[in-house]
C-alpha cells in the first residue's frame, strides 16, 4: 500500500543517503531533490484540486476523490492503449463523462445524507465505500497489475547544467498548473463561477439571488470529479498505476487542502509543493518508505495547532 | 448594581478586523426580565454566544453570581447555572422526548426537583415523552427547547428568539410559559424581535445597534430614544 | 433484555464456546471461530466512539496492528505469556488514541476522521521501518504447540478472544445505558446542545477514543500468534477498517447489539463468498453493503427490525 512514488530526480543521485557521504551531499543533489519535488508538489496540486473544490469549499468530504484520479489513469490507458491518444488529450476527453458522474454522484450524496440534515457518520462512510468500491471494480475488471502508458515525452529529460528535468514530471506540473489557473479564472470571473465561489461562503445569499444551491453544488461537484480525470492522466504519465495507488493520495491531498487553508487554491498549491519538496528531499536523503507518512506529519500538527492551515483560514 | 446575577462588563468581539461587539456593559439582577433587541446583525446573537461561552471574548469580563464566568467552557458554564436556548432548535433527535431533557438533568441537573414528566407537563408536552423531537410541530420544538434549558435548573435563562416564526397565539403560549419560570424564580433574558413580546415581557430593555449598547431602561423610555428609532426606521 | 438476562447470556455463551470447543477436534472450527470473535470485538470497539459519538475511525488498522506489534516486540524481548500481551497492546493503542484524540478532537469531526486515515499510514511507515519487529520483510513468530490451560494453542487463543468479545460487548452495553451514553448520544446529535446541556463534550470524546483504541488494541495483541508470521501490509490491511466499518453500519449503530449482528452476518458473507466465488469479490460485496446500508437503510438491520415491529403496532 505504500507505494512511493518514483522520484524525479536524475539517474546519477539515485544511491544518495546518508549512509554513503563522510561529508556533506552533493549540492546539485540537494538541487535536484528541491527541483523534483517543486515537480511532484505540482502534481499533488492537480489531486488535491477536487478536495479543495469538493470538501474546502462545498464541505463534502469526499475521500473517494483519489480513486477517482485512479479511475482516471485507468480510462487513459484503455484510450492510449487501444487507441494511440496523448495520454493529455485522453485526461481532456474523459472529463466529459466524469463530470455528469460527478453530477450523479453528488445527487446520490445530496438525497441520502445532505437533504436528511447534518449526517457526517453516514456521509464519511459512504465516500470511504465508494472509494472501496471504485478499487474492487477495477481489479476485478482491469487486474491488479501496474499499468503504464507510451507517449513521446516520457523517459526524455531537460537538461539544464546539473539539473536534469524529465519531461514525465515536467508535463504532469505544467498541465496542473494550467488546470489550477483556468479553475481559478473560471471561479472568479464567471457567473457559475461566482456562484460557486457564493455557495462555499453563504447558502442563504445564493437563495435570495433565486439560484438553487443544490444545482450549483452539483455543478462544483461535477467539476471536482472531473479534474480527478486530469490527474489520473498526470498520474499515470508520471509512474505506472495499479488499482490500490489512490490510497496513498488520500492523506497527502487532504493535508495539502488543510494545510492550504480549505479552498484555496493558491494556499493549497503551496502546500503541495512543500509537501513534495519534504518527500523529495526524505526520500532520496533517507529511506522512500517514509515518504507516505510525511503528509501525516504536517497535517497532525497543522490540526492541533493552526487549524487556519499556512494562508490563515478558519477551519 | 452589586447583586447582579450576571454582570458583563466591557465586552468586546472581533472577527478579525470586524468589532461585532463594542464594549458592552450590561448587568441582569436577581430575578429580572431583561429584553435585548435590535436590528439585524447588531450583535445580538454574537452577544449570547459570547455569554454563553460559544464563542470566546476579545476583551472585558462576564460574572455569573460573583464568579468570573468568561474562559470557561460552555458546559461548565451550564453547570453553575446559566442555560440558554438556542435560535433555531437544535434537539437531539435520536433521543426522546424525555431522554432530550434527562441529558442535562445528568450533566447539569444542579440539585434540581423537577422530574422530566414534570417539566413537560409545564411547558405543555405532557403526551409527548415518547416521541422523537422530528415528530414535533415548530411550536413544541420551542418548548422542548426551553424545557430542555430548564432541566439545568439554571439561575439564568438566555432565550435566543423563542418565538420566532410562530403564530400569534402561540406566541402568547411561550410568553405565559417565560412569565411563569420567571415567577418560579428563573432570571430571563429574551432576545427578541417580536416587540409586541418584548414589550410585553420585559421589565427592562437593552437595544444593540451595530455592536453597540445604545439604550438600556424602562421599556416605554428605549422605545421612545432618538439611537433605537434611528436604528429601526431608518434616518 | 435485561441486566441479569443479559449476564446470563453472556457467561452461558462462554460456557457453551468453551463446551463445543472440547468436543470439537478439528482445528478450522477454531481459526474460523477466532475470525468472528476478532470481528465481534472491532466492530464493538468501533462503535464505541463511531455509533455512540459519531467520530467515525478510519484507523481501526492502525490501532490493531499496533497491539500486534507491541506483541511481537515485547515477546521478542521476554516471551511474556498471553494474557501480559494483550494489556499492553491495549495500553499502547489507548495511548495513541488519546495522543490523536486530544490533538485533533476540539475540531469537526471530519478532521479527526481524516487525521485517522493518515494515522493508519504513518503507523505503517514506523512499523515497515521498524526492524526489530521484522520491518518490511514481516516477523515470524513461534506459536506454542500447546496452550497453558490444555488443548491446543490455537484453541486457546480462541477462548481468549471469546472472553475479550463477550467482555467488550458487556462494556459497551454498559456505556450505553449509562450517563456517559447519553453523553455520547447528545454529541452525536449536537455537539453545541450537548455543551449548552452540561455535556463535557472533549472529555467524553477522549473517553471513548481511548475505550475504542484500548480495545483494537487487545484484538490486534493475539494476532502475531494466530497468523504466525506478520508483516505490514496484513497487518495493516484496509479490510480491517472496511469491516469494522461496514459491520455496525449494517447491523445498526445505535445499540450494542448492531455491530455484533453485522460481525456475523458479514464474517459468513464474507466466508461464503471466498469459498464459492472470489476474493476480490467479497471485499466487493462487504463495499457494497455497506453503502446499500447507509443509503437505504442508515439505521441498519436493528433499525429495520424496529420499523417492522413499530410497524405492526
Amino acid at each position: 500500500m505504500t507505494q512511493p512514488l518514483r522520484l524525479a530526480h536524475a539517474a546519477g543521485h539515485e544511491k544518495n543517503k546518508w549512509g554513503d557521504y563522510d561529508r556533506m551531499p552533493d549540492p546539485s543533489a540537494i538541487l535536484n531533490a528541491v527541483v523534483a519535488g517543486v515537480l511532484l508538489g505540482g502534481f499533488y496540486a492537480a489531486v488535491a484540486l477536487g478536495i479543495a473544490i469538493a470538501f474546502g469549499m462545498l464541505d463534502i468530504p469526499n475521500l473517494s476523490h483519489p480513486a477517482f484520479v485512479v479511475m482516471g489513469a485507468f480510462a487513459t490507458w484503455v484510450l492510449n492503449s487501444t487507441f494511440g491518444i496523448d495520454p493529455i488529450v485522453a485526461g481532456l476527453l474523459m472529463t466529459g463523462p466524469f463530470f455528469i458522474l460527478g453530477v450523479l454522484l453528488y445527487r446520490l450524496y445530496h438525497t441520502c445524507f445532505e437533504s436528511r440534515g447534518e449526517a457526517p457518520l453516514q456521509g464519511l462512510a459512504f465516500f470511504f465505500g465508494i472509494l472501496f468500491i471504485t478499487e474492487v471494480v477495477l481489479v476485478l475488471t482491469a487486474g491488479a497489475d501496474y499499468r503504464s502508458v507510451q507517449a513521446d515525452y516520457i523517459g526524455v529529460s531537460l537538461n539544464l547544467g546539473s539539473l536534469t528535468l524529465p519531461f514525465r514530471m515536467l508535463v504532469p506540473f505544467v498541465v496542473s498548473i494550467a488546470m489550477l489557473f483556468a479553475l481559478q479564472q473560471f471561479l472568479t470571473r464567471s457567473f457559475t463561477g461566482r456562484a460557486i465561489l457564493a455557495v462555499s461562503q453563504d447558502k442563504l445569499a445564493l437563495q435570495l439571488m433565486g439560484v438553487s444551491p443544490t444545482r450549483i453544488k452539483a455543478l462544483a461537484f461535477g467539476i471536482s470529479i472531473a479534474t480527478a480525470a486530469v490527474a489520473g492522466s498526470l498520474l499515470i504519465i508520471i509512474q505506472p498505476v495499479e488499482p490500490s495507488i489512490g490510497r496513498d493520495f488520500i492523506g497527502r491531498a487532504f493535508a495539502a487542502v488543510v494545510l492550504g487553508g480549505m479552498g484555496s487554491f493558491w494556499g493549497m498549491l503551496i502546500a503541495s509543493i512543500i509537501l513534495g519538496i519534504t518527500e523529495s528531499i526524505v526520500s532520496d536523503m533517507w529511506n522512500p518508505s517514509w515518504a507516505p507518512a510525511i503528509a501525516f506529519g504536517f497535517l497532525l500538527p497543522t490540526l492541533a495547532f493552526r487549524s487556519g492551515g499556512l494562508l490563515g483560514r478558519k477551519l | 448594581m452589586s447583586d447582579a446575577l450576571l454582570a458583563v462588563d466591557g465586552l468586546t468581539k472581533r472577527f478579525g478586523g470586524f468589532t461585532a461587539l463594542n464594549d458592552i456593559s450590561v448587568s441582569v439582577g436577581q430575578g429580572e426580565r431583561l429584553g435585548l433587541i435590535g436590528p439585524n446583525g447588531s450583535g445580538k446573537s454574537t452577544f449570547v454566544n459570547c455569554i454563553s461561552g460559544t464563542l470566546p471574548i476579545d476583551q472585558g469580563s462576564v460574572t455569573l453570581g460573583g464568579a468570573r464566568i468568561d474562559g470557561l467552557a460552555p458546559h461548565q458554564r451550564t453547570r453553575l447555572g446559566l442555560a440558554r436556548s438556542f435560535q433555531l432548535p437544535r434537539p437531539f433527535g435520536s433521543l426522546t422526548v424525555a431522554e432530550n431533557l434527562r441529558v442535562p438533568m445528568l450533566y447539569a441537573g444542579r440539585g434540581g426537583t423537577d422530574t422530566e414528566a414534570e417539566l413537560l407537563e409545564m411547558v405543555g408536552l405532557g403526551g409527548k415523552a415518547q416521541q422523537r423531537p422530528g415528530d414535533l410541530t415548530q411550536v413544541e420544538m420551542r418548548k422542548l427547547e426551553l424545557a430542555r434549558a430548564m432541566a439545568a435548573s439554571p439561575r439564568l435563562l438566555v432565550a435566543d428568539e423563542a418565538m420566532a416564526g410562530l403564530s400569534n397565539s402561540e406566541v402568547d403560549e411561550i410568553l405565559v410559559l417565560l412569565l411563569r419560570l420567571n415567577e418560579q424564580g428563573v432570571t430571563i433574558v429574551l432576545i427578541e424581535h417580536i416587540m409586541r413580546a418584548v414589550m410585553a415581557f420585559s421589565q427592562r430593555l437593552v437595544c444593540l445597534v451595530a455592536g453597540r449598547k445604545v439604550a438600556d431602561g424602562d421599556p416605554q423610555d428605549v422605545i421612545r430614544n432618538d439611537d433605537v428609532l434611528k436604528a429601526y426606521l431608518g434616518e | 433484555m435485561s441486566n441479569l438476562r443479559f449476564w446470563a447470556c453472556g457467561l452461558l455463551l462462554v460456557l457453551t464456546g468453551w463446551l463445543l470447543g472440547r468436543l470439537v477436534s478439528n482445528e478450522y472450527a477454531f481459526f474460523a471461530g477466532y475470525s468472528v470473535l476478532q470481528y465481534i470485538l472491532l466492530a464493538t470497539a468501533w462503535n464505541i466512539l463511531g455509533g455512540y459519538a459519531g467520530y467515525v475511525n478510519f484507523g481501526t488498522a492502525a490501532f490493531f496492528a499496533l497491539g500486534a506489534y507491541v506483541s511481537v516486540a515485547l515477546n521478542k524481548m521476554y516471551a511474556l505469556p498471553l494474557p501480559v500481551l494483550i494489556v499492553a497492546g491495549g495500553v499502547a493503542s489507548g495511548l495513541v488514541g488519546l495522543l490523536m484524540g486530544s490533538l485533533t478532537l476540539k475540531l469537526r469531526g471530519v478532521f479527526f476522521s481524516i487525521a485517522t486515515l493518515a494515522l493508519a499510514i504513518v503507523s505503517q511507515a514506523v512499523i515497515t521501518n521498524w526492524e526489530y519487529v521484522g520491518g518490511a520483510s514481516g516477523a515470524y513468530v513461534l506459536r506454542p504447540r500447546m496452550g497453558p490451560l490444555g488443548g491446543s494453542y490455537i484453541e486457546y487463543l480462541f477462548y481468549t478472544m471469546l472472553v475479550m468479545a463477550v467482555a467488550a460487548v458487556a462494556l459497551a452495553r454498559t456505556i450505553e445505558r449509562s450517563k456517559v451514553g447519553y453523553g455520547l448520544s447528545a454529541i452525536r446529535d449536537d455537539e453545541l446542545a450537548a455543551e449548552a446541556s452540561g455535556v463535557p463534550t472533549l472529555k467524553l470524546k477522549l473517553l471513548a477514543t481511548v475505550a475504542s483504541g484500548t480495545l483494537m488494541g487487545m484484538a490486534g495483541a493475539p494476532l502475531p500468534f494466530y497468523v504466525a508470521y506478520l508483516d505490514p501490509p496484513s497487518a495493516f490491511n484496509l479490510a480491517y477498517a472496511v469491516n469494522t466499518i461496514a459491520m455496525p453500519l449494517v447491523g445498526g449503530t445505535g445499540t450494542w447489539i448492531g455491530p455484533v449482528l453485522g460481525a456475523i452476518l458479514l464474517t459468513v458473507v464474507q466466508e461464503t463468498a471466498m469459498v464459492t466465488i472470489s476474493s476480490a469479490a467479497n471485499l466487493l460485496i462487504v463495499g457494497l453493503l455497506m453503502v446499500g446500508f447507509i443509503t437505504l437503510a442508515p439505521n441498519g438491520i436493528v433499525g429495520m427490525v424496529r420499523s417492522l415491529r413499530e410497524g405492526r403496532k
